[in-house]
């Protein structure tokens, strides 16, 4: 084989792998945090805190009932409409608010859940979201969610890695995921 | 401590449940060097398969796994 034959194979070769290596998903866990149940939410942050420390990085798209958490409760801004104003008075302001999916029992059961988790050890979601900011797990909140629910901006917590998106940027994520999941 | 093995820097993880003891070891073993070994101790039942797990995932090596009572001791060489 001549010379020249070997460098076009090895240059088509090696185009081809590029081509490959960028449909190849990354060490990369995405997840769609829908749920605002504190249960729920807690399994989310103990799934993504677990990746990064497996070496992988952690993406956590809230949407829907998931994002209302993500206000932070010392800040408050003006100019809602009614609606707006009564899902944001109806739904949780903060981590601190949130209850369990199951057997909340008026709050009795999520303040006894609490309770025993402190005993046990278990870290709050307000400790899980400390620690998910200091690992780099990255936090995108629906743009939708936030536009049906009269949420603003600027009442959002203030995390390192947050971004407000739209699912294609989630998707663009998840796409490069070895694991996705909805929660 | 074990005899065979030296260890350069010990993790005390005892009391904290999952996702816990594989978070902070997967910090604190970039505080030794490559080659050094850390010793984690934990009490989580779970860290039996969870240690290992992230030893494969990671590419560290898990030297020893020693259990007294409910106390589980990992030596974990840094290998990457």
């Amino acid at each position: 084989m001549d010379m020249q034959n070997i460098e076009s194979q090895f240059t088509e070769l090696k185009s081809q792998l590029d081509a490959l290596s960028k449909k190849t998903p990354e060490d990369k866990c995405s997840m769609v945090v829908f749920s605002g149940d504190l249960d729920k939410v807690l399994a989310a942050f103990v799934i993504a805190t677990g990746a990064v420390a497996m070496g992988m990085d952690a993406v956590m798209f809230f949407t829907f009932w998931g994002t209302s958490m993500l206000r932070d409760k010392a800040k408050s801004v003006g100019g809602k409409d009614i609606m707006s104003k009564m899902f944001g008075a109806m739904l949780p302001k903060g981590t601190s608010q949130t209850k369990l999916s199951q057997m909340n029992m008026g709050g009795m059961g999520t303040a006894m859940m609490k309770s025993l988790m402190k005993k046990k050890n278990v870290a709050s979601l307000e400790q899980f979201l400390e620690m998910a900011e200091e690992l780099g797990v990255r936090i995108f909140v629906c743009e939708m969610t936030m536009d049906l629910m009269g949420f603003k901006r600027e009442e959002m917590i203030d995390y390192k890695n947050l971004e407000f998106c739209g699912v294609a940027r989630f998707l663009e994520e998840a796409a490069n995921s070895k694991v996705q999941l909805f929660i | 401590m074990s005899d065979d093995i030296k260890v350069d820097k010990v993790f005390d993880l005892k009391g904290l449940p999952c996702p816990m003891p594989v978070v902070k070891v997967s910090k604190g073993i970039k505080e030794v060097e490559i080659g050094q070994v850390i010793e984690a101790l934990s009490t989580d039942p779970g860290a039996l398969s969870d240690f290992p797990a992230w030893a494969r995932t990671s590419g560290n090596e898990i030297l020893k796994t020693e259990q007294e009572d409910d106390v589980i001791k990992f030596y974990i060489k840094r290998n990457v």
